[in-house]
């Protein structure tokens, strides 16, 4: 019997496209230098990843989350700091900004959270269909078990019980009056998660969860499921979303002297372990 | 990012203490692991092993840990080019690109599910769960087949494991090198789950239908060894750079013309063809 793999052996086949060396290359069955001149970057970004023409509006809607809600100047958040210890260092930018891009795949922030809410918003809506009160479902959500683990710390951290909400700097998210503005502009406040997700905030105050105002990552969730992509297409449409804010640190850093990132002092490092000992005779 | 828990900006550890030089806090005359002296007292006392258990465990092994780790990372330490992993560190090299970057996409591409860290991850939290009794595989594992039949989207960032972990979903049979690690490390941990998986290897790849593989065998020397899923993770993917390192060298001085570029390997199947070719004007 053939093995599975003689198939593959020299063969890749596939409808996403493809270069023809010295002459043209293929993108979903279209010519990328006849047929898709008139998209700009991020329109080819959707385009490739979804196979679908986005709109004009999807596209700025994009093109404004990555500008206002991903792309922070501050090389304390934590990934845009792999680029900053990068330039620091004296490393590659683009080996800084690639670790920043990967580190972006966090539990408290990124791309976890993101994919929560996505599933959260998608549950609640249906169980809601169903018959289930908004407060019920929610309540049930917020109530602690025994084994829930933690988000910030411990060897089973999880991503938080109600993502998309709250955040762990602090608690109301600054860039959803901006993108609001935008996206009532764009037409797309009225949809239905999005206005689902703007109920729950409104319950979660209601029932004395102070901290729990939409964030970004539940608002990006609402916004592009009501445009109908689907996880994994909004999953590898945020990879690189990120992007702008490391390279800004990556570069500030090197501008900076080399090393001068918060040097830490030998005695900033808190042991808390075992008292000095010798190695034994016999181990 | 927020100071609320950590007002010094200090780091905390378990394992890791450093005494400053009298000229100069950010320099350390002493470094400490586990307590004990590393430049002082166990640079010429410890293996690459035993050290690599110190800062994982906080403890020095035993002779018997020593020789199982050093076995493993024997047996892990080049999965050879065809492995993906080793393939990415050498188009990585094929192309010329920074040391860094070889050992970055040897990381990235190795850390999946298939043949990769979190298979192991997964594999570990397998023995977690099951232990040495076999009823309890047989219904862990049809449980997780229960829960891949239903697996309706992308819930998570790593996509669902689409074969047993710990298994080779294309093997035919138990390949030499995988029962020549699990006979070797059986045979020094003759009490643990290496043992048990050397006398149950049938039973087991009866239930699974397919051949057990070398991250299934890393996975139960890890849990021998004490090692959790996340730092067995963590150990698989360090203990696989050493080939991958010593193939992008060698990549990168034979150069991008002496690696596979398969020319003719695409089979496109909407590809428009070339444009028209504008028609010429007719008198």
């Amino acid at each position: 019997m053939k093995h599975f793999f003689s198939f593959y052996e020299q063969q890749w086949t596939t409808d996403l496209g493809a270069y023809f060396p010295g002459e043209r290359v293929v993108l979903n069955g279209k010519d990328l230098f006849n047929e898709l001149q008139h998209l700009d970057w991020m329109g080819l970004l959707m385009f490739g990843i979804t196979r679908r023409m986005p709109s004009k509006q999807q596209v700025r809607l994009f093109n404004a989350i990555w500008s206002l809600g991903a792309s922070y100047p501050d090389p304390r958040l934590w990934n845009n700091r792999i680029g900053t210890l990068a330039g620091a260092a004296r490393s590659s930018g683009a080996l800084g900004i690639s670790a920043g891009i990967a580190v972006s795949e966090a539990i408290v922030y990124g791309n976890q959270p993101v994919l929560g809410a996505i599933h959260l918003l998608q549950e609640i809506k249906q169980r809601r269909d169903k018959g289930e009160t908004l407060v019920s479902i929610l309540n049930e959500k917020m109530s602690s078990h025994p084994d829930d683990a933690r988000p910030a710390k411990g060897r089973n951290r999880k991503i938080a019980r109600i993502p998309g909400f709250g955040r762990p700097v602090s608690s109301r998210d600054e860039r959803i009056p901006p993108l609001m503005t935008l996206v009532k502009e764009l037409g797309f406040a009225g949809l239905p998660m999005i206005q689902l997700a703007l109920e729950m905030e409104s319950v979660l105050l209601d029932a004395g969860h102070a901290k729990m105002f939409l964030n970004i990552a539940g608002f990006m969730a609402a916004l592009f499921c009501d445009q109908g992509f689907s996880a994994r297409e909004q999953y590898y449409l945020w990879i690189l979303c990120f992007s702008a804010g490391i390279s800004f640190c990556a570069a500030d850093a090197a501008r900076h002297p080399e090393g001068s990132f918060f040097p830490l002092r030998c005695t900033n490092i808190v042991y808390e372990g075992k008292p000095p000992r010798k190695y034994p005779q016999s181990v | 990012m927020s100071n609320r828990q950590n007002p010094d900006n200090a780091i905390h550890s378990s394992f890791w203490q450093e005494i400053p030089e009298g000229d100069n806090p950010f320099s350390a005359a002493i470094c400490r692991c586990g307590g004990y002296d590393v430049y002082g007292d166990l640079l010429d006392k410890v293996t690459w092993a035993e050290n690599l258990f110190l800062l994982f465990h906080g403890e020095l092994p035993s002779p018997r840990q020593t020789q199982c780790l050093n076995g493993l990372a024997v047996a892990l330490a080049n999965p050879g080019p065809r492995d993906y992993s080793v393939q990415a560190a050498m188009a990585a090299g094929a192309g010329g690109s920074t040391a860094a970057s070889c050992l970055m996409a040897a990381l990235a591409v190795g850390a999946g599910n298939f043949a990769g860290a979190r298979e192991v991850y997964q594999a570990i939290t397998f023995w977690e769960q099951c232990k040495r009794d076999l009823p309890q595989w047989r219904l862990h594992l049809r449980k997780w087949e229960d829960t891949r039949a239903t697996d309706t989207g992308m819930t998570d960032i790593w996509p669902a494991m689409e074969h047993p972990p710990g298994f080779a979903p294309y093997g035919k049979s138990c390949s030499t090198p995988v029962r020549q690690t699990l006979d070797y490390l059986a045979q020094i941990q003759t009490e643990g789950n290496l043992y048990w998986l050397q006398q149950h290897r049938h039973a087991l790849e009866a239930l699974t239908r397919q051949p057990l593989a070398l991250s299934g065998v890393a996975a139960a020397a890890l849990t021998d060894l004490g090692f959790s899923s996340q730092q067995g993770e963590l150990l698989y993917l360090l203990l696989r750079l050493p080939g991958a390192a010593a193939h992008s060298i060698e990549q990168h001085w034979r150069g991008s013309r002496d690696f596979p570029f398969y020319r003719e390997g695409i089979h496109l199947t909407n590809d428009p063809g070339p444009p028209a070719e504008p028609q010429a004007d007719t008198p």
